[in-house]
């Protein structure tokens, strides 16, 4: 370990190994590191035995759960948007080699205490039981009015500005009603809460845009999964890595990261052993996060906390037309609560678990101090529950962007449904680290044959 | 038409005991003495013909030398068909070694995976440390198949990997065998991201 890196990368997410790809293909001299002794970090997928570590400390995973390792368990429920920026990342980087996706089967909102699929087409919306008959007219004159949107052509505008009308005012020019607004802001536009609705249009307008043109990409639901479960992605990434010369130590205690007199970053002491590098970049849980300040030196912040729920079910989820996978959106309003709850659920179509088995993630940003019971609407949509393991996790972010320290540190995973925030985080810190903007295109492919 | 297969290959052994090179002769015939640790290539692929005119190709992973710190991905196992564990006739440990990353792979792959234990750098037997009664003992008792070969002057390079395909089951064509390559084909039941969307009238792309 007398080597000097340009990078060290503390913990293997999802965010930390992209950064660590990108910057080793950028011929950046990469070392990460990993307290683990698996990869994925808190974005990781476990087997039943390191589920059981986690969740269940000094118990075995009941027998009639089947093989441990027919097991992929994420700690963390979020789906690709296939249209999405970490879709463009994975063909970017060409990790696509060493995955296979499939869809998930559906997407449901919950309305009025039944859970109803989120309309892909114009045909499932006219049929849809979301909206009464005059509703569906306004809906559709509000969707033709997206899709037919040109910035150069006012004539597309009908009198709105996207970027300085709010959102609230286009709904009014649609006279759309409150659960229509609910579908759209929460099950299309995926927001978590009603922030945006007195916010300018634009956002609300892209991300509609990005959930129709992923949902027509491949047809069931807007999002895309990785067989074996999210905890692939780390590795992929990990191995693009280590394919241009990073190199890789799990199983490694940090036991100080190192800074000079000023404060500038040095190294990272592992196990007595200090290595030396330009730059540090690691997730929160390596700078304090959860622990008290040492030496004055506070790093990251909690923000929020999430409450997330992994229940293994024998059945599918009822309602939800036998799919093997869905998604299922109870919007805040739905349940009198500031933030959304999510569902999300796979099975052994994506070999994450045993064959019949399914795992559903109910989860949400916590509001009170009785986190447990705010799931209660989305466990409750479930039907009978074999195994329940519920955690409270902190979610950090950095006091600091790193540029006069060189101490760069990633997001927490938020309680978003997607990635996308993982790669806005990933385009942020690696425009810090490098000074560069990152420029996601297809490369040029290495076919070796 | 004859038939063709594909089966992934991962090459496991201790660092420097040439599981490149091995590879680097088998695909390119090619050899290089100061050759460094891999980089850049995320698999290579050589096609074997069989004696029946069917062709195998393997798809072969390099561990990028993540196997050092005890730091190979389980994504590295999955949906291996094959396996060439790879020891350095001139060190015992090496052979030592390979027996770890063969109850390894007994752990994480395939219960059917085919291995092939293979004693390399024969051009340096001078230096042998490691007998072939000893490594052909085990690899009987171990139920792999076994061989020597030199990466430097090419023997017994092609002959480990068509024995290999040999012993492969060949029961079905490589399109119905879903998973056993790591790369989108066709036939496949996942969906291919590199595909162009097929775009409803109206808006068809993210414009954020």
């Amino acid at each position: 370990m007398d080597e000097v890196y340009d990078v060290i990368v503390l913990g293997t997410g999802l965010t930390e190994c992209i950064l660590s790809g990108l910057l080793s293909v950028a011929g950046k001299k990469v070392l990460h590191m990993d307290r683990n002794d698996y990869y994925g970090a808190d974005s990781a997928s476990l087997n039943l035995t390191q589920l059981y570590r986690k969740f269940r400390s000094g118990q075995e995973p009941p027998a009639d759960l089947g093989r441990d390792r027919d097991y992929a368990v994420d700690l963390i429920p979020k789906f690709i948007i296939a249209s999405g920026e970490l879709t463009k990342i994975l063909v970017h980087t060409d990790v696509t080699r060493y995955l296979e996706f499939k869809q998930i089967a559906g997407s449901f909102v919950y309305r009025d205490g039944r859970i109803s699929k989120v309309p892909s087409t114009e045909l499932e919306a006219v049929k849809s039981p979301l909206m009464g008959i005059f509703e569906k007219r306004r809906a559709k004159k509000f969707f033709e009015f997206l899709q037919g949107w040109k910035d150069d052509d006012p004539a597309t505008h009908q009198g709105l500005d996207l970027d300085k009308d709010t959102m609230k005012k286009v709904y009014e020019h649609f006279g759309l009603e409150p659960g229509t607004q609910d579908f759209i802001g929460h099950a299309m536009a995926l927001y978590l809460d009603d922030d945006y609705i007195t916010k300018p249009a634009r956002p609300t307008y892209d991300r509609v845009v990005l959930y129709t043109s992923s949902m027509s990409r491949y047809g069931k639901s807007p999002y895309i999964y990785p067989l074996y479960g999210l905890g692939e992605l780390p590795q992929s990434f990990a191995r693009l890595s280590a394919i241009y010369g990073g190199t890789y130590m799990l199983d490694k205690p940090i036991d100080e990261i190192v800074t000079d007199s000023a404060g500038l970053f040095v190294g990272v002491t592992s196990g007595g052993e200090t290595v030396k590098a330009k730059q540090v970049i690691g997730d929160p849980s390596y700078f304090g996060a959860g622990k008290e300040a040492e030496g004055g030196k506070v790093r990251v912040v909690e923000e929020s906390k999430v409450v997330r729920a992994i229940c293994f079910l024998k059945h599918p989820i009822p309602g939800t037309e036998n799919s093997d996978s869905v998604q299922i959106i109870i919007p805040q309003n739905q349940v009198n609560r500031r933030n959304d709850i999510y569902i999300a659920m796979v099975s052994s179509t994506h070999n994450v678990c045993a064959k019949d088995v399914y795992i559903a993630i109910v989860s949400t940003i916590v509001e009170t101090d009785k986190p447990e019971l705010e799931i209660v609407a989305g466990l409750n949509l479930l039907g009978p529950i074999q195994e329940k393991f519920v955690s409270i996790t902190s979610l950090y972010a950095p006091t600091a962007d790193g540029r006069s320290d060189n101490i760069f540190i990633t997001r927490s995973y938020d309680a978003t449904s997607h990635f996308e925030t993982v790669v806005d985080d990933v385009h942020d810190v690696y425009k810090r680290v490098t000074g560069e903007t990152l420029v996601v295109k297809k490369r040029e492919v290495e076919v070796q044959e | 038409m004859s038939k063709q297969y594909q089966f992934k290959l991962v090459l496991l052994g201790e660092s420097a005991v040439g599981k490149s090179s091995l590879v680097l002769r088998f695909v390119k015939d090619q050899f290089d003495d100061y050759r460094e640790s891999t980089i850049g290539a995320a698999f290579l692929t050589q096609t074997v013909t069989l004696d029946d005119q069917s062709t195998v190709k393997f798809e072969i992973w390099d561990t990028a030398g993540q196997e050092r710190y005890k730091s190979l991905a389980p994504m590295y196992y999955r949906n291996a068909n094959c396996a060439v564990v790879v020891y350095d006739i001139t060190q015992t440990s090496s052979l030592e070694k390979a027996r770890t990353w063969i109850r390894e792979l007994q752990r994480q792959a395939d219960p059917s995976i085919v291995i092939a234990l293979c004693g390399n750098k024969t051009d340096l037997s001078a230096r042998r440390q490691v007998s072939q009664e000893e490594a052909r003992k085990y690899a009987e008792e171990e139920g792999l198949m076994w061989g020597e070969t030199s990466a430097k002057t090419g023997e017994g390079v092609s002959e480990i990997f068509t024995a290999i395909a040999k012993k492969l089951p060949l029961t079905a064509p490589q399109a119905s065998r879903a998973g056993s390559s790591a790369r989108p084909a066709a036939g496949r039941a996942g969906v291919d991201l590199s595909q162009q969307s097929t775009p409803q009238a109206g808006g068809d792309q993210c414009n954020c």
